[in-house]
């Protein structure tokens, strides 16, 4: 009887989550009327600002990762080796980003940053860009600390560091040639992350007024009909593939550790 | 002039002080180890010397050079660690190679560096192996060779060996033994396994409670232990109360049974109590035993360890052990059966708090 019930809510959790998917994807294939067809992704695809933005938040996301990597690792880092007494006040601010909304933060922003004040970001495109991809890194820093930290838990870095040092090797030398390689999987995780909500974010590049991929998706979806089922269900596709990649460094992780 | 001098060395964590006055001077070429119980300041003083922890107070120079404004990277040291510390993102080539590419050394000499490490360890066969493809005692030797390739003045092993199992451990450190000599290298190898210690340092630093009780050869520290804590720690050995019955002949009582000390009793008189040791293999109950003293007890125990048969008996209030080299014919001798247990007087060590 008990395993009854644990199957009808778990075919309920799945027609709950799948049908709606299942009726967009159906949706975004009947652009031409009658027959399946792949009309809306190919208007989708086609869209010059679909590819500029798609291309904008790419660039976003990578110079976020390369970011995210060269302010996390070294703090976790840092952190786990001298400052172990800090940590649940580091795990706290980095999970700050959770229940502060991002709307706040930008307001924030905008209000730290104008024009008029001592560091005008958003004076300028480079400035707004560098600005957005602060916001982007912090909204990612929950994620990417987990991440980084967990990696950091499976080696033994005090012992590592310290045969390092014996040898020679400057905090630099320890940071980028034993550290990060030894975390790498777990930095992948984070940055597969990372990618994954920087592509989909709206609110920071709406209000920063700059062209993401966010804005547009919403953009599309208030003027159209089917394309925007389209790019829902390439955008899950997109999500996804990240959560998979992540699934499979993880798993090439645990096959490269296993001893003999 | 001593290649490492370590002048009234102190550590304190916080109000517990771990390291009390420590001093020693070691020689060029030398293998010393520092033999105690967890806790008694031994590693601290190995991670003083490394760079990573700061004295409290003293000095520590090698060659002559003070070490007291370098960094641990600064240092020319070398490190083996218990747990092995191999980057594990390297296979057993580049982690010998680490210390020499830091170094900055050109390719050609990193490459037969290696080469040369790897010949020394045995396992030239192994280079592309990474550490989690390879035994504990295989890391530990890659481990020992990248520690020797920058050619470093001080090796200093941190307890290498108690994570291997019982035969890797002595034939790693016969091999670690058999290399520090052929390349002269001074080393400091800390332990609290005090057979690893007898079988391959040149001198002991027997550590209690933050400073050293003792330092000598193996043979001084096994055989005239100077404080009661040395001669508990090294080896097996029997404490027993005597009564001073004359102090000028070293005329001394165990229970009821005389016996005459060849060491001095110092400044004990007549009548004062005083510690004596005997090792249990210094003396024998066979009827052609040899020995200038005997002493005589019921035996209480008796137990089959192997290669010997360790068996006690009760001397007035103490008990004292010794014991038999195992052969098939041996008949261990009954419990409550009498017997004579022979020796030499200088067996007998006076024991000084």
């Amino acid at each position: 009887m008990k395993k009854l019930w644990a199957w009808g809510a778990l075919l309920f959790g799945l027609l709950y989550f799948i049908l709606p998917l299942l009726g967009m994807t159906n949706f975004s294939l009947k652009m031409r009327r009658g027959v399946y067809s792949l009309d809306a992704y190919a208007v989708v695809l086609g869209d010059p600002r679909f590819q500029e933005t798609f291309t904008y938040s790419v660039m976003m996301a990578l110079a976020t990762i390369a970011f995210g990597v060269l302010l996390v690792v070294p703090t976790a880092y840092w952190v786990r080796l001298k400052l172990p007494g800090l940590r649940p006040y580091v795990e706290f601010i980095t999970l700050l980003p959770l229940v502060i909304p991002a709307i706040v933060i930008v307001f924030g922003y905008i209000r730290l940053y104008n024009t008029s004040s001592w560091l005008p970001l958003t004076g300028s495109i480079t400035g707004t860009n560098i600005l957005l991809m602060f916001g982007y890194s912090m909204l990612a820093l929950p994620y990417m600390y987990r991440a980084v930290d967990t990696g950091l838990r499976s080696i033994d870095i005090a012992t590592l560091t310290e045969a390092a040092q014996s040898l020679g090797a400057g905090w630099m030398t320890i940071l980028a040639r034993i550290i990060l390689p030894n975390v790498l999987v777990a930095v992948l995780s984070g940055a597969f992350l990372t990618f994954a909500i920087v592509i989909g974010e709206f609110t920071m590049a709406a209000l920063l007024n700059r062209p993401a991929f966010g804005p547009y998706m919403q953009l599309l979806g208030a003027n159209r009909a089917y394309e925007p089922a389209a790019l829902a269900v390439m955008s899950f596709a997109l999500t996804w593939g990240c959560l998979g990649l992540i699934q499979l460094v993880s798993r090439f992780q645990k096959g490269a550790q296993s001893p003999v | 002039m001593s290649f490492l001098t370590l002048t009234s060395i102190q550590k304190s964590f916080g109000p517990v002080q771990v390291v009390k006055d420590f001093n020693m001077s070691i020689e060029k070429g030398e293998f010393i180890s520092f033999l105690g119980p967890s806790g008694c300041g031994k590693t601290t003083i190995l991670r003083m010397i490394a760079g990573f922890e700061t004295p409290s107070g003293g000095a520590i120079a090698i060659d002559g050079k003070s070490q007291a404004n370098l960094r641990p990277n600064q240092r020319n040291i070398g490190m083996v660690f218990q747990a092995y510390a191999l980057f594990p993102n390297m296979n057993v080539a580049e982690n010998v190679a680490f210390g020499l590419k830091v170094a900055g050394r050109p390719k050609a000499e990193i490459d037969a560096r290696v080469k040369e490490m790897l010949g020394l360890i045995k396992l030239d066969h192994l280079a592309d192996r990474y550490p989690y493809q390879m035994s504990g005692g295989q890391q530990q030797r890659v481990a020992l060779a990248r520690a020797l390739a920058p050619k470093p003045q001080v090796l200093l092993l941190d307890e290498p060996l108690s994570a291997l199992d019982a035969k890797i451990r002595v034939s790693l450190r016969e091999e670690i033994r058999m290399i520090q000599q052929q390349l002269g290298i001074t080393t400091v190898f800390v332990t609290h396994d005090q057979e690893e210690a007898l079988s391959i340092s040149d001198r002991i630093v027997v550590m209690n409670a933050g400073k050293a009780d003792q330092i000598g050869t193996p043979a001084d520290i096994y055989n005239r232990p100077a404080t009661r804590f040395v001669a508990g720690f090294v080896g097996t050995l029997n404490l027993v109360e005597a009564k001073v019955v004359d102090a000028a002949t070293n005329r001394v009582t165990i229970g009821d049974q005389g016996v005459t000390l060849r060491e001095s009793l110092g400044n004990a008189k007549a009548g004062d109590t005083i510690s004596l040791a005997l090792r249990p293999e210094a003396g024998s109950i066979a009827a052609d035993a040899k020995g200038d003293t005997a002493l005589s007890g019921e035996v209480v125990s008796s137990n089959f360890l192997g290669s010997v048969i360790r068996t006690r008996m009760k001397v007035g209030g103490s008990v004292i052990s010794f014991d038999m080299f195992n052969s098939p014919g041996l008949v261990p001798p009954a419990v409550g059966e009498t017997v004579t247990l022979r020796f030499t007087a200088s067996d007998l060590l006076v024991i000084h708090d």
